[in-house]
């Protein structure tokens, strides 16, 4: 007989899961597939410590330490011709490893080949910049330090890129709430008018689609305004609002009617744009 | 020969209008309304658009200046960002009085579909706002017939009453 399970929140739990599911990955092979590649490795082993190597979608991926990363940089560009960096930033491993694994990415011109340089350091440990050797680095390590909070050091302007100067905490680690921590909920106000006004201001109304639609005080309808303050609460809206384009009687000026007041029956829709 | 006839018979037979102070004062702010040329974001090109040939803004008397010292209104025309927050409330200071704010757009509404920790949830927590424009981005009629909305409030506004002190001024 078959076990019993109990089955009175059935319907919240999943329901079903695929047994044969397989997170899906990217192949990797072994770098001796690519004889371009293998002469790099080959070159670069001499130089400093590869810790790990493959290929994954066509872009050699290698490992290093971090203390290495500005010397790799200079060989791969010197003496192996990876002469653009394309891109560089960092991945939030500080729930799992503690810290943050920084990538290189980079292009041979003339190879035509890309090669992923990988390094990892700890939380609190600092790494070198690549600013002298690519021009490039020099924003996108301000924008590693503003949204990850990784420590750079040898960089001639380090400072936050894209949040202010004075904004607390990294807005781009895992941990940080999207909607912001307590800071940054009353950054504006605490700038502005000062922590004292943040009973004045209020908490932030964080739900968009919050409007009192009896609110007659705060917001009016298009085409449909009633006047300021009137209660519309269930059953006391008017049950037709007179479309609203202007002050009652038109405008005038010294007795004379500059505009004509609109005249609801009178406006037509076009049906078609003239 | 006088070149215009008088009619003897409007306005008591004398050629003079009776009017009030406030309806020529309000007349006079009303029908030209001097906007910032601020843009935040996409609305501004909205609001770019609504200024150019086909929509026409100056037939309003609406003239965007350049400078916040010769501004009536400003027109916060995007996100705005807590980062820029602060020089927004910088500009609107600068304005001389009386002064009004024109909201346009979800973003400076209420944040908008920017739920998140950079941007400022509804530009009322820096600035009162005097008209909300809904849309995104609203197209040049609305921000054209927030305008009129606008003129229309001005002109019912009293010119002797205090400065009012709005809300966090």
């Amino acid at each position: 007989m078959r076990k019993y399970t109990p089955k009175d929140d059935v319907q919240r739990k999943s329901y079903f899961s695929d047994r044969f599911f397989v997170s899906p990955q990217v192949p990797r092979t072994n770098t001796h597939e690519d004889e371009v590649f293998e002469n790099d490795i080959d070159n670069l082993d001499t130089s400093l410590e590869v810790l790990e190597h493959y290929i994954e979608n066509g872009h050699l991926v290698i490992y290093i330490n971090a203390c290495d990363n500005k010397k790799a940089i200079l060989y791969l560009r010197d003496h192996l011709d990876y002469d653009f960096l394309m891109e560089l930033s960092a991945i939030d491993y500080i729930a799992t490893r503690g810290g943050f694994e920084i990538f290189y990415e980079m292009l041979s011109t003339t190879k035509r080949k890309r090669i992923r340089l990988k390094c990892f350091i700890k939380e609190k440990e600092t790494l070198e910049s690549v600013e002298s050797i690519f021009k490039m680095a020099n924003w996108s390590e301000r924008e590693m330090y503003d949204m990850y909070g990784v420590k750079i050091v040898n960089h001639h302007n380090m400072k936050r890129i894209l949040m202010p100067d004075d904004w607390y905490d990294y807005p781009l680690r895992k941990t940080y709430p999207l909607h912001g921590d307590e800071v940054a909920n009353w950054y504006e106000v605490d700038k502005i008018f000062g922590k004292e006004a943040r009973e004045i201001i209020g908490p932030e109304e964080r739900d968009p689609a919050a409007v009192d639609r009896y609110d007659t005080t705060r917001f009016s309808r298009l085409g449909h305004e009633v006047p300021f303050g009137v209660d519309i609460t269930d059953g006391k809206e008017p049950e037709h609002t007179p479309l609203a384009y202007q002050e009652e009687g038109g405008v005038k000026l010294f007795g004379v009617r500059l505009i004509k007041e609109l005249d609801e029956k009178k406006s037509v829709i076009l049906k078609k744009k003239r | 020969m006088a070149q215009h006839k008088i009619n003897y018979l409007q306005n008591g037979g004398a050629p003079i209008a009776l009017t009030t102070i406030d309806k020529i004062v309000n007349f006079g702010r009303s029908n030209s309304l001097w906007p910032l040329t601020y843009g935040l974001a996409c609305c501004a090109i909205e609001m770019m658009a609504t200024g150019a040939s086909r929509y026409d803004f100056d037939r309003f008397g609406t003239i965007f200046r350049a400078s916040p010292r010769q501004a009536d209104v400003i027109i916060i025309a995007g996100t705005l960002t807590k980062k820029h927050a602060e020089f927004m409330r910088r500009l609107y200071d600068q304005m001389p009085d009386p002064k009004w704010v024109i909201s346009m757009g979800s973003c400076a509404n209420t944040g908008g579909m920017f739920n998140t920790y950079s941007t400022v949830q509804g530009a009322d927590r820096i600035v009162p706002v005097d008209i909300y424009l809904p849309g995104c981005a609203p197209r040049p009629e609305t921000l054209q017939y927030a305008l009129m909305m606008l003129q229309k409030k001005i002109r019912k506004e009293s010119i002797f009453r205090s400065i009012k002190k709005k809300r966090l001024v």
